[in-house]
């Protein structure tokens, strides 16, 4: 039978050390919404959506006072849009109109952000992909729920460098769209490699045509947790240090399993994956930089990060399997700049620079990650940061993702507010040298050889 | 059997088990366990009761467990047992 000190330990992790869900993410395949006119794929949307995910507030906001779990967010994720509107959309603006029907199926199920206006364009891309690609400025000005993602290359194919050289365009395109909201819709635009059918987490997530019709995904987190579990054996062995984190990652993926469990039994979803990823938010105590700093760096960013943070993924990783028959997604830890205090303050010390996070992103669980650039960055050089990664993605088979900020009419030394879990961040500087000679080049990177592995 | 931990944490005071008993009494609530213990100067009891019989009205037993503790100045949390047994069993 469960004892006190377990239950005082538990309620410990929720109250004091920010444990929680991060997110219940309901996967929807919107496959049977194509149809000939745009007007029939909105409704059909809107029908679709509120059909399948009408009870999952109400069904988060039981679960969580039951269980006494905190979960902060209830999402959706779709069908890569590009997919569902093939058949009728002929101009970007009708892929704004399906963005408009997405937003107000959203808000209508009460969830904070559905994820899907995406394209999957890892070798080419079509028409269809395209147009809406060239939608996402517009459409994310347009809308407040909805996030986009583009995957542009995979280890399979190689890299879409017309893809990339695009994507550039539109990060710009998008900050000045949303210019006064200090270019927020880039928060809600990330352009990835090698990306996961599965993710629930944001902005990446989107439903892949390889899942089944609906699907229950459960983001964990609990960068608080390790932390406080790492200051109890400071000075201690990488074995203590690594059995820590494992015993702590076990501990906070068995609740996700629960939860994800008891959502899939009410709501009559299948249950997909858990996702335990270390999410850090802006809340004091809830950061992976703080835990790069118990391991033993002074700042995230100096010498030695690279190997901790490598470390922790893994160990992350490890204690999560062990929990979960069916772990997916991401898995690991993220590295986001606004949405990590630590993080925050490491770049506005200067311990934190874009190319140490570039080398953090070769071993953590995504990538460049909510990092407010200078307004002026060129287009090619945004483009240029997004091959790089996608490169690192491709050559060790990882995801890799960019989610960059050029603030439209900021430089460096200023601060950029995006409020609530995305935070804030200083603006960083940019290489200033220039890659548009690479970056105009047509076609696409072919895909590294798959032998010879030294 | 549908079994929940009650948790009640605060400054230790005359009557707090009494006062939760009496309300579980009142609700027809079986407690099948009792432990207490002080961490950091802080009174901690746990008491395992069966709530089978309250499963629909369980959203309205925790709002009151937490005003009961409200009345007293001890904090009552009242959550199903499987999160416990999730995290710290195999």
């Amino acid at each position: 039978m469960i004892n006190i000190n377990e239950v005082i330990e538990t309620n410990l992790m929720i109250e004091k050390e920010n444990l929680d869900v991060r997110t219940i993410t309901v996967g929807i395949s919107l496959l049977d919404c194509a149809a000939d006119t745009v007007d029939e794929v909105c409704r059909k949307i809107k029908e679709k959506i509120i059909r399948v995910a009408g009870n999952l507030a109400e069904t988060a906001e039981n679960i969580s006072m039951e269980f006494g779990i905190p979960i902060v967010n209830k999402r959706i994720s779709i069908t890569p849009i590009s997919i569902v509107g093939a058949s009728s959309c002929r101009t970007p603006q009708d892929y704004v109109k399906i963005a408009l029907a997405l937003d107000e199926a959203a808000e209508k199920v009460g969830v904070n952000f559905l994820g899907g206006y995406s394209a999957i364009v890892s070798k080419g891309m079509t028409e269809s992909d395209r147009l809406l690609i060239e939608s996402i400025p517009e459409a994310l000005a347009r809308t407040g729920r909805i996030c986009s993602s583009v995957n542009v290359g995979s280890t399979k194919t190689g890299i879409n460098m017309d893809a990339v050289r695009l994507m550039g365009e539109i990060v710009k395109k998008t900050a000045e769209a949303t210019k006064e909201h200090d270019s927020l819709g880039c928060a809600k635009l990330v352009v990835l490699c090698n990306a996961p059918d599965d993710n629930p987490f944001m902005a990446g997530a989107f439903h892949g045509v390889t899942e089944t019709d609906a699907i229950i995904n459960v983001g964990v987190s609990g960068p608080g947790v390790v932390k406080y579990a790492l200051e109890s054996v400071r000075g201690a062995s990488f074995e203590v240090l690594c059995e820590t984190i494992k015993k702590t990652a076990f501990k906070i993926t068995r609740v996700g399993q629960l939860v994800a469990q008891e959502a899939s039994r009410r709501l009559g979803i299948p249950f997909g994956i858990i996702d335990l990823s270390l999410a850090p938010t802006p809340a004091i105590g809830d950061s992976v930089a703080d835990i790069l700093q118990e391991i033993g760096v002074e700042k995230a960013g100096a010498p030695g990060t690279t190997a901790a943070l490598a470390m922790l993924n893994d160990q992350v990783k490890k204690g999560g399997v062990m929990a979960s028959s069916y772990v997916g997604g991401l898995s690991g830890a993220f590295i986001p700049v606004s949405e990590d205090q630590g993080m925050i303050e490491a770049a506005e010390c200067g311990a934190l620079t874009i190319e140490k996070l570039e080398a953090m992103t070769c071993v953590c669980s995504v990538g460049l990650d909510m990092i407010a650039i200078p307004g002026d960055t060129p287009a090619s050089t945004i483009s240029g940061i997004i091959a790089d990664e996608a490169a690192i993605g491709m050559v060790n088979q990882k995801t890799t993702a960019v989610r960059i900020i050029p603030v439209s009419g900021k430089t460096v030394g200023d601060n950029v507010e995006f409020g609530g879990l995305l935070g804030h961040a200083p603006v960083m500087p940019v290489n200033r040298f220039g890659c548009s000679d690479f970056i105009s080049r047509e076609g696409r990177i072919p895909a590294p050889i798959h032998s010879f592995k030294n | 059997m549908n079994r929940s931990i009650i948790t009640v944490v605060g400054k230790d005071t005359v009557g707090i088990i009494a006062r939760v008993c009496t309300y579980l009494a009142g609700k027809d609530i079986n407690i099948l366990d009792i432990t207490q213990t002080i961490v950091q100067g802080y009174f901690n009891m746990m008491m395992i009761v069966d709530t089978g019989n309250i499963a629909d009205d369980f959203h309205e037993f925790t709002a009151d467990l937490e005003k009961l503790g409200q009345s007293i100045g001890v904090q009552i949390k009242c959550q199903r047992e499987e999160i416990f047994e999730k995290m710290h069993r195999i």
